[in-house]
C-alpha cells in the first residue's frame, strides 16, 4: 500500500494516541474509532502507540499527539466527570493549548463542555475546553442516522468559504441538549438529523483541535476521509501528505451511512 | 365468559384472519387488534390457564431457552400455550393465548410459557401474574430502542419487587451480576443458576463487556473468571456483595464440553442429583440457556430424569443455529443459520465458529430495520478479530453490507476475500455457487466415489436478515428441498 509520497513522511514517525477510560467510556462502539486510527497508520507505514488513561491515572499533556474520549452511561459518566476534573483537566489543557488533537465523542464531547446537567439537582462538572454546556431535557432523546456538513480548513460553519466542505455521516442517541456560547463555533451543519440540540441546525464543537461531536456508529469508519485528517492534523502535516489507500470498501459505507441519514 | 369479551375475541380473530389475507403477519396483528378492545385480555386469558404461567427474559436467548423449557415440560407431559415464533411484545402474547382459546372460551392448555422482549416485561407480568419469572442475561443490545442497561435493571428490579411480580418464582443467573442482584433486592424465594468451570475462564473481559460496576455501591468488581460477556465469578471489593453461593445457587453446570458448532456437554448438578446432558446445540451460550431451562423446571418442581430428557431433545429454535441443506444447481450444499444481533451474542457465535477447524465460507448479512437497530455501531463491539485468516470467502449483504465488510477488513481478513452485495437472495446465490475446489482426498468423498461434499455456507444474519433468508428458503422451497433440522 506504501507509495512514493509515503517517504514524505519522515521516517519513523509515530502517531501517540491517549484514549481516556477505553473500559468505561466505550458505549458505541468507541473502539472503532481506534481501530481505524490504528489500520490506517499500519497501513501506511505510521508506527501507532497506543496508551489507556483510566480512574485515578493522572494525563501527560506532553506524551500523545491525540486523545480521545467515548460515551458511557450515566453512571460511567459521573465517575469519568469527577476524575477528569481530578487527574487529566491540568493535562488537557496542556495538550489542547500545543495543538494536539482532542477528540470527544457523545458523553465524552458532554464532559468536553463547561457542564453537563443530569436533573434539577444534578450537575457534572466538565474539562472547559469547548465552551459549551448540556442539559438533559424532559423530551425524548434525540436518536437517529445524521449527516453533517464541516469545513475542517476552514470557517466551521460557513461551507465554501475558504475551504472544501465535506460530509461526516453517523448516529445519534442522546438525551442531552448542548447549547454552545456565541463564542464556540461548531463542528458542522445539520444535513440530516437533530444535532446539539434539535433545533439550532449545528452540530459538535470545534476549538483549534479540539473537536467534539454527537456522531457515532462509530464515526471514523463510516468516514475515513475525517480518520485521516485527524491523523495528518495529529502529526503536524498536510494530509495530502499521508500515502492514499484503496478505499472502496469505505466509500461505499460512507455513501450508505450517508443514504441511511437520507442524503 | 362474558358475550363482551366473546365478542371481542371474534373480531381480533377477523383482524388476525383480515391480516393475514393482506400478505401480513398474523403472529402479533390479532393480538394487538384484541388489546385496542380489551386491554386486560393478557390477564383475562391467562387467568384461564389452569397452572397458570412462566415468563422468561433475557438479551439472547429468550427463544431457545423457551424452546428448551416447552422441551422439559412437554416431556413432563403439559400442554403448553406458547408464543414459540418469538413474538415477545404484548400483542404477540395476546395473540398466542387468542389462538389457544376454544369458541366456548375455555384454553386449549394448563400451563403459559411466554417468552417476553425486556422492555415490555413488567407491563406482561402485572397482567399475567405469572408463577416464575426467569432472567437469563442482559447484555449491551440496540442502545437506540432500549436505552442504557442500568435503566432496564431497574425496571426489571422494581418489576420483580412490586405488584404481581413480588408473587412470582425467581429463577435468575448468578453469573450475570446485573441480575444476581435483583434477587437481593426482594424477598421471597430465589434460585440461582450458574457455571462452574475453570476451563472455560477468558483471559479478560470482552470488549462489549458492560456490567463493571456493583449495583449497589458503585465500585468496580473483581472477576475471578469471565465466562461469557460479564457473565462469571464476581465479587465487590468495596461493599462484600458477590455471586450468589449454595443453597440459593442451586442448578449447576460444571465440566463443560463445546464439539464445534454442533454440540456441547456438560454436567448438570441440581438439588435432585447430577446427571450428563448432551445437547445438539452448539456453544456456550447454549450451555447457559440449558442451564435456565432446567433451574426454571426445576424450580417447577420438574423431575430430574424429565429435564435431561427435554434437554437432550432440544433442537435449534426459529432461525438459530439452525441447519438448511440447499438444492443449488451446482448440487447441494448444507447452510447454517447463526443469529448475530449485538456484540455478546456475535461473540458467542463467532467463538463458537472459531471451534470449528479450517477456512470458512460466510455470509454476513447486516441489516439496519428497527427490528434490528438502526444503530449499526455494535459489530465494531463484536470480535470479528476472531475470524482473522479463518476466512476462505465473505459475501457480505444487506442494507448496510458495506459497513460490515469495512468492519470485518479492519478486524484483519483480506479485502480479496471480501464480496459485496447488498441484494440478498443475489448474494445468497452467489455465496453458495462459490466453492472450494475440493482435489481428490480433500473433502468427504462417498466410498462410491461421488462428488464429495462441499464444506458449508455460515449465514450470520442479523434478525430481520435471518427472516428475510427463511423466506427466501421457504420460497425455493419446492425447487430447493429444504431441510430443517437443528446442526446435526
Amino acid at each position: 500500500v506504501s507509495s512514493a509520497r509515503a517517504s514524505a513522511l519522515p521516517p519513523g514517525r509515530t502517531l501517540r494516541i491517549c484514549a481516556l477510560y477505553p473500559d468505561l467510556m466505550n458505549i458505541y462502539a468507541d473502539r472503532g474509532n481506534l481501530l481505524v486510527l490504528e489500520r490506517r497508520c499500519a497501513w501506511r507505514g505510521i508506527a501507532f502507540e497506543l496508551t489507556a488513561c483510566g480512574l485515578g491515572e493522572s494525563l501527560d499533556g506532553d506524551a500523545h499527539d491525540f486523545y480521545y474520549l467515548g460515551g458511557g452511561q450515566d453512571r460511567d459518566q459521573r465517575l469519568c466527570a469527577e476524575d477528569l476534573m481530578r487527574f487529566k483537566h491540568t493535562g488537557l489543557h496542556a495538550a489542547a493549548a500545543r495543538g494536539a488533537v482532542v477528540l470527544g465523542v457523545c458523553g465524552g464531547y458532554q464532559l468536553l463542555g463547561r457542564s453537563y446537567e443530569l436533573g434539577p439537582d444534578e450537575e457534572l462538572p466538565g474539562v472547559g475546553l469547548l465552551d459549551v454546556s448540556t442539559v438533559r431535557a424532559d423530551g425524548p432523546r434525540l436518536i437517529g442516522n445524521v449527516a453533517i456538513e464541516v469545513c475542517v480548513d476552514g470557517p466551521a460553519d460557513k461551507a465554501g468559504e475558504g475551504g472544501q466542505a465535506r460530509v461526516l455521516a453517523g448516529f445519534e442517541n442522546h438525551g442531552g441538549r448542548t447549547q454552545l456560547s456565541s463564542e464556540q463555533r461548531s463542528l458542522g451543519r445539520v444535513l440530516k438529523g437533530r444535532g446539539n440540540d434539535g433545533q439550532s441546525g449545528f452540530e459538535g464543537a470545534r476549538s483549534g483541535n479540539v473537536i467534539g461531536t454527537y456522531l457515532h456508529g462509530p464515526l471514523l469508519p463510516k468516514n475515513v476521509w475525517f480518520a485521516d485528517w485527524l491523523v495528518a492534523t495529529a502529526l503536524g502535516i498536510a494530509t495530502a501528505e499521508l500515502a492514499p489507500l484503496e478505499d472502496s470498501l469505505e466509500t461505499q459505507a460512507h455513501r450508505d451511512a450517508r443514504r441511511a441519514a437520507g442524503i | 365468559m362474558s358475550t363482551g369479551l366473546a365478542a371481542k375475541l371474534t373480531l381480533a380473530r377477523a383482524v388476525g384472519a383480515l391480516s393475514r389475507l393482506r400478505g401480513g403477519s398474523a403472529t402479533s396483528a390479532p393480538g394487538k387488534a384484541l388489546l385496542r378492545l380489551e386491554p386486560n385480555a393478557i390477564g383475562e386469558l391467562g387467568a384461564r390457564l389452569e397452572r397458570g404461567s412462566v415468563v422468561i427474559s433475557a438479551t439472547n436467548g429468550k427463544t431457545t431457552t423457551a424452546a428448551m423449557a416447552a422441551s422439559i415440560l412437554t416431556a413432563e407431559g403439559l400442554a403448553l400455550v406458547h408464543n414459540r415464533a418469538g413474538a415477545n411484545m404484548a400483542g404477540g402474547i395476546a395473540s398466542t393465548l387468542l389462538q389457544a382459546t376454544r369458541p366456548h372460551g375455555a384454553i386449549a392448555g394448563e400451563l403459559g410459557l411466554f417468552e417476553v422482549d425486556e422492555l415490555w416485561l413488567d407491563r406482561v407480568v402485572t397482567q399475567l401474574h405469572p408463577r416464575a419469572i426467569l432472567l437469563g442475561n442482559l447484555f449491551r443490545d440496540q442502545l437506540d430502542r432500549y436505552g442504557e442497561l442500568d435503566t432496564i435493571a431497574d425496571r426489571w428490579a422494581a418489576t420483580v419487587r412490586e405488584g404481581s411480580g413480588r408473587a412470582a418464582r425467581l429463577v435468575l443467573n448468578a453469573d450475570d451480576p446485573l441480575l444476581a442482584d435483583l434477587g437481593r433486592e426482594r424477598d421471597g424465594e430465589v434460585l440461582y443458576f450458574g457455571v462452574e468451570d475453570d476451563s472455560l475462564a477468558l483471559a479478560g473481559m470482552a470488549h462489549a463487556a458492560d456490567a463493571k460496576h456493583c449495583r449497589n455501591c458503585g465500585a468496580l468488581y473483581v472477576f475471578d473468571a469471565v465466562y461469557l460477556g460479564h457473565l462469571g465469578h464476581y465479587r465487590c471489593p468495596a461493599c462484600g456483595r458477590a455471586r450468589p453461593t449454595a443453597p440459593e445457587l442451586s442448578v449447576i453446570a460444571t465440566d463443560v464440553r463445546l464439539e464445534g458448532v454442533k454440540a456441547a456437554r456438560f454436567t448438570l448438578r441440581t438439588p435432585a442429583g447430577t446427571a450428563e446432558i448432551a445437547l445438539a446445540l452448539p456453544g456456550l451460550y447454549n450451555v447457559y440457556n440449558a442451564l435456565a431451562a432446567a433451574a426454571l423446571a426445576t424450580a417447577l418442581e420438574v423431575p430430574l430424569e424429565r429435564i435431561v430428557a427435554g434437554l437432550q431433545d432440544a433442537r435449534a429454535a426459529f432461525g438459530r443455529a439452525e441447519s438448511v441443506t440447499i438444492g443449488d444447481p451446482c448440487g447441494p450444499r448444507e447452510l447454517r443459520i447463526l443469529l448475530v444481533k449485538n456484540p455478546v451474542g456475535a461473540n458467542e457465535v463467532l467463538r463458537t465458529l472459531a471451534l470449528e477447524p479450517g477456512e470458512h465460507d460466510l455470509l454476513g448479512i447486516l441489516n439496519d430495520n428497527i427490528a434490528d437497530g438502526r444503530d449499526v455501531s455494535w459489530i465494531w463491539d463484536a470480535d470479528f478479530e476472531l475470524l482473522a485468516g479463518r476466512v476462505r470467502r465473505v459475501m457480505c449483504a444487506g442494507t448496510r453490507a458495506a459497513e460490515l465488510a469495512v468492519r470485518l477488513k479492519y478486524a484483519g481478513i483480506e479485502p480479496a476475500l471480501i464480496s459485496v452485495q447488498p441484494a440478498l437472495a443475489a448474494a445468497l446465490g452467489a455465496a453458495l455457487a462459490d466453492r472450494p475446489e475440493t482435489p481428490a482426498g480433500k473433502g468427504t468423498a462417498s466410498t462410491d466415489g461421488a462428488t464429495p461434499e462441499p464444506p458449508p455456507l455460515y449465514a450470520l444474519p442479523t434478525y430481520t436478515a435471518m427472516l428475510a433468508l427463511r423466506g427466501l428458503l421457504a420460497d425455493g422451497r419446492s425447487s430447493v428441498g429444504e431441510e430443517r433440522s437443528a446442526l446435526p
